[in-house]
């Protein structure tokens, strides 16, 4: 019961651009598992969709000689956890991609989509956000890259515009080389849930020093954003539990999240709270220190 | 022994395969979509139904509205009619109302060529409304003033009932025992949905000038009656066919939109029309489980004899009658069943409408909710008197030999004290409660148990009858029909394997129908309560020895021998006391149906009428890890100890406990239906209703006290519901156990934890600190 006009199964990436160009009413769908739901709902009713979906050139994750990870954007959540590339050089991100829907939605849904549906709660973004990712976005005037950080305007809401297409997410090596990661998700149940709250951690030590330090949480406020304050108040600290306990105080000062019928603001802080003392204290571990007392 | 032994289900080939057919498989091509037109305010009249727009869009057909439907009214749900005028169902529904009772209430319909077409002329429809405020607690809609939901009924009280057990009054029994321990609470229970996988659905069609409604039913012959009553039809003029359905829980013994589909068919010359509700739809438009408020005084000794109680159950029955009274009705008679008071009991139950969505039945039928109430108050008492819950019950549970005071039931087989101490035993119980009594740090154990008790049918409160037919075909094998319907719950495969016990074949030997079709199928009442092991079953027993009986009249006449000393024993007749094979059951039939001298269609049919009932009881033992700063609870082990009577078939009924011990961790944790201050809800769809997931279900411990019970068919009695009552206060008591926190609501969702762990100082108030 889906009111979609027409679908054009695109054979390039010039093919897609090209009827994303000529059609306002077009949309682009990948796996699907956000974009039928909406239509379902009676949302784009009419949509004329575009789909990427056997593009294989934005497909699949690469390891690039300058050591730069590129992710094709309509790489589905279960071939990114399965990625040994993602597996050996950034795990937390295949972990994060393990925490979306269920088996059947991993297999549909992908890594780009997560981003461009601009949601707070998409699972990838916060692991995303604390890996520094670049975003390149082509249309048929060109290609430009975006940062991660840069991307969102508001809730459901991204710089993407309408006729452009995510083709890749880029990691470079700075950001992942020693880098200890970890990303909690917090949902009422186990699994085909949506984040009640995700937070984040990546951060690289030396001698014990945190020396380098991303915190970035989901459903803390309207988009998926870094937060600063976390990272000022943990950057050169040494890895132990008082810093991490610091850390989250300074965290839960700068946040705002609301309240809403799934949880409360207070609530939320106490998550947030919570989870970057989890996430920090497991990639302290993951980056070889211990703040486990 | 074909009885009290695990076969495989006689379905699962055809439902694994694909094979099985559902309502919406059986659509045919030429067929036309209905969709409702759901009100979008919660209290209110529908002024005015503009479907200019609707019309528009290619491929509709009709739109029919509110204004155009007959004024009947009637009951929906699955009860058998009482031909006692003060004991029938209210009638309080239309096929189409403009006096709008809950949001999303049905005020019109668009029939369509296409299920899209139909879906985009429904959105299209304009509508307008006159409000008025929503009514959205008992206690709020009983207040002067409120405005009446239904004009019958002016105060919104849809019903009341009261009783007193023991002597004097409640307040008496406190004047007289100063040394007593009194507690005083409000235990609440929420809404919450049976989220069966198949949607509510219906196809019907004309033939003749009679009405075929194809449906997904737990009550195929009362749905007959209810659409004849909602259409002014005679029951003649209606067949339903119920094909294999996927699940009801209960919201299927109810006229979802059975009635809705037979009208509409009849305005479209008789064409199919096909009605499916939407996942939305159903948790909005069709039965919750009712959302009942318990206040509870109860008076204990200091040894823990419970002395007097005291209970006023506020039921919120939402927009129309359906179940009604009945629901609470049986929370207050569990709560009187469940627990001896020395002196007195005094009880009293409101049923009040609202406007929120209708509730109906849901399997365990108020006993969840009163269960929830009644073993949180069994282990707020321990708590007062430092005494140990399963000590509690054993001192104050449900004695042997009970006989209820008011409808006679009685405990026939009498297992609840064995099940306490079996689960005590299995679980490690003392050792557990004392290893976990002083914890501190961020997590924290405990173990949690509850009580329950359960009736099997529903006699003598409504009619218990069920009736089964037995066909012998000319290979020797047979053919069973039976009006109760398999839902899921396993009843074609343990009718099954009755009739082959009774007949002396092998259950490959009987051939179960497993759709009902009410032109051709014995009448039984359907698929609710925990009956149709017990009453249909008894059914298909009779049936199956008097078939017996043919069969061994016929042989006798055949072998010239006396009946009495014949026996059907491995698929053949035998010789009773050598065991010798006369003639293979293969060859017996095809004599009896060719016989040139003495042809003979051998059948049987029998009616059972039941007049008596019995208890089931059991008890659940939980353990949990509370996670504090989370305020999540994960349910490390789960036990639950049935007394239902000698179980027909092990594996099954192993089954059963595990959906309903799984359907209780979704009552304890998780599920509850929310709505807005308006009445609208928040989350009708499964991402957002909460039912827990295979990586959420704990691996559940069965255990079973198989005592035989004397007015079972094989000893059997009440399985179905049970397992899905005590495990919601069971986990509630291991929380307590654990924190010391004694919630006093269902679901213990982590924001409710979250403010009962900071009030009770159980972690900081970050919240306070950022604020301050």
């Amino acid at each position: 019961m889906y009111d979609i006009a027409s679908l054009h199964r695109a054979v390039s990436v010039e093919d897609a651009l090209r009827a994303l160009a000529a059609n306002e009413n077009a949309l682009v769908i990948s796996g699907g598992t956000d974009v039928l739901v909406q239509n379902r709902e009676g949302r784009h009713a009419g949509a004329a969709l575009v789909s990427i979906h056997d593009l294989e050139e934005i497909r699949g994750v690469s390891l690039l000689e300058n050591g730069d990870i590129l992710i094709g954007a309509a790489t589905c959540f279960t071939d990114l956890t399965n990625s040994p590339i993602i597996q050996s050089h950034i795990p937390m991100l295949g972990l994060a991609a393990d925490e979306v829907g269920s088996p059947q939605i991993r297999n549909a849904g992908t890594i780009g989509g997560n981003v461009c549906n601009g949601v707070t709660s998409a699972d990838t973004a916060p692991s995303l956000l604390a890996l520094d990712a670049e975003l390149e976005l082509r249309s048929l005037e060109g290609e430009r890259r975006v940062p991660l950080e840069a991307f969102y305007t508001g809730p459901g809401r991204t710089v993407r515009r309408r006729d452009e297409l995510l083709c890749f997410l880029r990691i470079r090596p700075d950001s992942y080389h020693n880098v200890g990661g970890c990303y909690i998700k917090y949902g009422k149940r186990n699994a085909m849930e949506i984040s009640t709250l995700g937070c984040a951690v990546a951060l690289r030590l030396r001698d014990g020093v945190i020396e380098r330090v991303r915190v970035a949480y989901g459903v803390a406020g309207p988009t998926p954003a870094r937060c600063a304050a976390a990272e000022v108040a943990a950057l050169g600290k040494p890895a132990t539990a008082q810093t991490v306990e610091q850390t989250a105080d300074a965290a839960v000062r700068a946040l705002h999240p609301r309240t809403s019928w799934r949880a409360s603001r207070e609530f939320r802080l106490q998550l947030s709270h919570e989870l970057l003392k989890r996430a920090m204290t497991q990639a302290i571990a993951n980056a070889g220190g211990n703040a486990d007392v | 022994m074909s009885v009290h032994s695990s076969i495989p289900r006689v379905d699962a080939v055809a439902k694994v395969t694909g094979q099985a057919k559902y309502t919406a498989d059986l659509v045919p091509p030429n067929a036309l979509y209905a969709k409702i037109v759901h009100a979008t305010i919660t209290n209110g009249l529908v002024k005015r139904i503009d479907g200019a727009q609707a019309q528009q869009v290619p491929g509709f057909v009709k739109l029919v509205t509110c204004f155009d439907a007959p004024k009947t009214l009637f009951p929906t749900p699955g009860h058998p009619w009482s031909v006692e005028k003060a004991h029938q169902d209210v009638c309080d529904r239309r096929l189409l109302d403009e006096r709008v009772r809950l949001y999303g209430d049905n005020i019109a319909v668009v029939i369509a060529r296409t299920p899209l077409a139909a879906a985009k002329a429904a959105r299209l429809v304009r509508v307008e409304y006159e409000e008025y405020p929503p009514l959205l607690s008992p206690r709020q809609a009983l207040l002067p003033g409120a405005g009446a939901l239904h004009a019958q009924k002016p105060d919104n009280l849809l019903a009341r009932s009261s009783f007193t057990v023991g002597e004097g009054t409640y307040a008496d029994a406190v004047a007289s025992e100063p040394d007593c321990v009194e507690l005083v609470r409000t235990y609440d229970t929420q809404t919450v949905q049976h989220c069966h996988l198949e949607l509510a659905q219906s196809m019907a069609y004309m033939e003749g000038d009679r009405i075929v409604v194809v449906s997904s039913t737990q009550i195929p012959h009362i749905i007959r009656r209810i659409i004849g009553q909602a259409l002014s039809l005679p029951l003649g003029k209606i067949r339903v066919v119920k094909p294999y359905i996927g699940g009801g829980f209960g919201n299927k013994q109810d006229a979802l939109v059975e009635p809705l589909a037979a009208w509409l068919t009849t305005l479209v010359g008789g064409r199919c029309v096909f009605l499916e509700l939407t996942r939305e739809e159903t948790f909005t438009a069709t039965r919750v489980r009712h959302a009942i408020s318990f206040d509870i005084r109860a008076l204990v000794r200091r040894d823990g004899t419970l002395v007097a109680r005291k209970l006023t159950a506020y039921s919120s029955q939402g927009g129309y009658a359906s179940h009604g009274h009945s629901i609470v009705a049986n929370s207050a008679a569990v709560f009187k069943q469940l627990y001896h008071d020395q002196r007195v009991l005094e009880a009293d139950a409101l049923t009040v409408y609202t406007s929120l969505p209708t509730g109906g039945a849901m399997r365990g039928y108020g006993i969840p909710q009163i269960d929830f109430a009644a073993e949180c108050m069994a282990d707020d008492l321990c708590r007062m008197i430092g005494m140990d819950p399963v000590d509690f019950r054993l001192r104050n549970c449900t004695p042997e030999g009970y006989v209820d005071p008011h409808t006679g039931i009685t405990f026939h087989s009498y297992g609840m004290r064995e099940c306490l101490l079996k689960g005590r035993e299995a679980f490690g119980w003392d050792e557990k409660r004392r290893a976990f009594q002083h914890q501190t740090g961020p997590k924290r154990r405990g173990v949690g148990m509850a009580n329950f008790i359960y009736k099997t049918g529903v006699h003598p409160i409504s009619l218990e009858t069920a009736a089964a037919r037995l066909t012998l075909n000319q290979d020797g094998s047979v053919m069973l029909q039976s009006g109760a319907t398999e839902i899921g719950q396993g009843a074609d495969t343990v009718l099954t394997q009755m009739a082959a016990e009774a007949l002396g074949l092998s259950p490959e030997r009987v051939h179960i129908v497993s759709t009902q079709d009410t032109d051709f199928t014995p009448f039984d009442l359907g698929a609710y309560a925990s009956r149709q092991t017990y009453i249909s079953g008894m059914a298909v027993k009779r049936a199956a020895e008097a078939l017996r009986r043919r069969i061994l009249d016929y042989a006798a006449g055949l072998l010239g021998r006396e009946a009495q000393s014949l026996d059907i024993r491995g698929d053949a007749v035998v010789d009773a006391s050598s065991g010798e094979t006369l003639r293979s059951m293969t060859d017996l039939a095809m004599e009896a149906q060719y016989s040139l001298q003495n042809a003979a269609h051998l059948s049987a049919e029998y009616t059972y009428h039941c007049k008596d009932n019995t208890f089931s009881s059991g008890a659940c033992f939980a353990q949990v890890e509370v996670d504090i700063p989370l305020c999540k609870v994960k349910i490390e082990r789960i036990l639950i100890v049935h007394d239902s009577g000698r179980l027909i078939n092990p594996q099954l009924a192993a089954a059963q406990a595990h959906g309903g011990v799984s359907m209780g961790v979704g009552y304890a944790l998780y599920e509850e239906m929310l709505f807005d201050g308006k009445g609208k809800p928040l989350n009708d769809n499964l991402l957002d209703y909460k039912l827990p997931t295979s990586m959420d279900s704990p691996d559940v411990e069965t255990l079973f006290v198989e005592l035989d019970d004397p007015t079972g068919p094989y000893g059997n009695k009440a399985l179905g519901e049970p397992p899905a009552i005590p495990p919601a206060p069971a986990i509630r008591n291991a929380v307590l156990h654990a924190t010391g926190v004694a919630v006093d609501s269902l679901p213990l969702s982590p924001q409710k934890l979250y403010e009962h762990f900071v009030k009770a100082g159980l972690m900081r108030d970050i919240a306070k600190e950022v604020d301050a």
